[in-house]
């Protein structure tokens, strides 16, 4: 029988769950790490053994993780990231330039073919890659030197390279987002890039088709459509059936917000804002069946009414229904972070999110019902579920 | 042989539990000390300085000899009972976080 693994990074160690194809019962390891500030942890589709991990902290930096045995030992690998050439600055939340620093690496992204081959989105926002297994790792810098970099700024975050999608069929391509310069594409493995975000419409931004500056949450697909992604962006929930070429948005009947913005003169706009949030993920069967994790606002970063719902949409978009059945219904006041969503293979669909008052919550049909797989652990920041033989 | 303290987590990292040392050919100071300890311990690269600035990281200080070290001239000469192995070099943590 199949075997489910997540991987679970938090802010004081990461933890690993492991299940049967069931998903009733789940073994838990860890803390692995403990203390340490775990923003990633991913394996290999090609090798799921292989495990990367990003370790930072406040005091000590960065280190890069990796286990060959699934968890069960890690050794450090290289954590040096340096920036090709001299890198110069982007803008700061003042607008005033600001030179580029490494902080840390957001995500990982193995290659679908490759275990030694991984992809690493670092802040402040480069894309990395190795394809020793770690032992040293190389800036793809045509992405931070593409011709808008220069006036990428950081959203409340930092200036985060956070998602990274591979296509499937064509290794010449992958769609990233950074927050807050929006998403880009690469045609070419990497060399070239160019912003992906025509139909983005943000509020703070007064170019109704400015190219960039757009603050993304998070981006995914269904393997099996890669031309169609969704995207959770700050206020919005979008859908593009062209690899990125244009977006809709397809927000629908997910709850909003009424928002105000002055005007130089007259009376201040007035918008009806639907699906803040951060996560967003795609069933992996079914690629019209997306999830959201809808947030009230960007000043309150917490569930409406005090109800954990999962929103989930069949139709590809627009049509929206709650899923509340196991999840807390009052006064719960957590928030679910930009990479604490996944999805399993199995018949059918697991789905798991984990929450920055420390439960994961974990449904093994599709998000119908929902349980928690554990209650106290450090507050999550990520979550990624491999499907195992 | 210059003994050093490491912080907590950084032990984990090494793989050690108590108080390390290290040869030092030449100068004692924080740079040849740490540039020591890389080499003996590669896990700790970056973390106690960065790796392309070789500044010390904000959050570590050096101590030895009941005297705070940590904004000293990396290629100050240590004081006399680091070097002759009498004192440790201590890196720390600093207390932070409220």
């Amino acid at each position: 029988m199949s075997k489910v693994r997540v991987l679970v990074g938090t802010r004081k160690g990461a933890f690993i769950l492991t299940s049967d194809g069931k998903r009733e019962k789940w073994d838990i390891s860890g803390p692995h790490f403990p203390g340490w500030e775990m923003y990633h942890l991913k394996g290999s589709p090609a090798d799921p053994n292989r495990l990367y991990a990003s370790q930072s902290s406040g005091w000590f930096g960065q280190l890069v993780q990796r286990s060959n045995d699934g968890g069960q030992t890690w050794e450090p690998v290289d954590n040096k990231f340096a920036y090709e050439g001299t890198p110069g600055t982007h803008q700061w939340y003042d607008g005033t330039p600001h030179p580029w620093e490494f902080k840390r690496v957001w995500h990982f992204e193995p290659s679908l073919t490759d275990p030694d081959t991984v992809y690493a989105g670092i802040e402040d926002a480069a894309i990395f890659r190795t394809t020793d297994g770690g032992k040293s790792w190389q800036e793809l810098p045509g992405l931070r030197c593409h011709s808008t970099g220069n006036r990428w700024q950081p959203g409340a975050g930092g200036l985060c390279l956070h998602s990274i999608l591979l296509h499937p069929t064509d290794p010449g391509r992958m769609y990233i987002a950074i927050s807050a310069a929006g998403a880009f594409r690469t045609d070419d493995g990497g060399q070239n890039w160019r912003p992906i975000n025509k139909g983005l419409r943000s509020n703070y931004i007064p170019d109704p088709t400015a190219e960039i500056g757009h603050c993304v949450h998070h981006i995914a697909m269904n393997a099996s459509r890669p031309e169609v992604l969704f995207m959770q962006k700050h206020w919005d929930v979008m859908r593009s059936d062209n690899g990125g070429e244009s977006w809709t948005d397809v927000s629908g009947n997910l709850p909003g917000e009424h928002v105000s913005y002055p005007e130089k003169t007259g009376p201040p706009r007035e918008f009806d804002l639907k699906g803040f949030g951060f996560v967003i993920d795609v069933n992996a069967h079914e690629p019209d069946t997306v999830y959201v994790v809808p947030i009230k606002s960007d000043s309150q970063h917490f569930p409406p009414d005090g109800k954990l719902r999962v929103f989930r949409s069949r139709t590809g978009g627009n049509e929206w229904e709650p899923l509340s059945k196991g999840l807390p219904q009052a006064n719960c006041y957590v928030n679910v972070l930009r990479d604490a969503m996944s999805v399993d293979s199995l018949d059918k669909c697991g789905i798991y999110f984990g929450t920055t008052g420390g439960q994961v919550y974990a449904s093994a049909d599709a998000g119908d019902t929902w349980a928690p797989i554990v209650h106290d652990l450090p507050g999550v920041l990520s979550v990624e579920a491999q499907t195992l033989p | 042989m210059i003994r050093v303290w490491l912080p907590a987590h950084l032990r984990t990292l090494a793989r050690v539990t108590s108080e390390i040392q290290v040869e030092v050919k030449g100068l004692v100071t924080q740079r040849s000390v740490i540039d020591a300890i890389e080499a003996q311990y590669p896990m700790l690269q970056g973390t106690i300085r960065d790796h392309v600035t070789q500044q010390r990281r904000p959050f570590v200080r050096f101590f030895a000899c009941e005297q705070d070290l940590s904004h000293e001239s990396p290629d100050a000469p240590l004081p006399e009972a680091v070097a002759s192995g009498a004192e440790p070099f201590l890196i720390i943590g600093a207390i932070a976080g409220g």
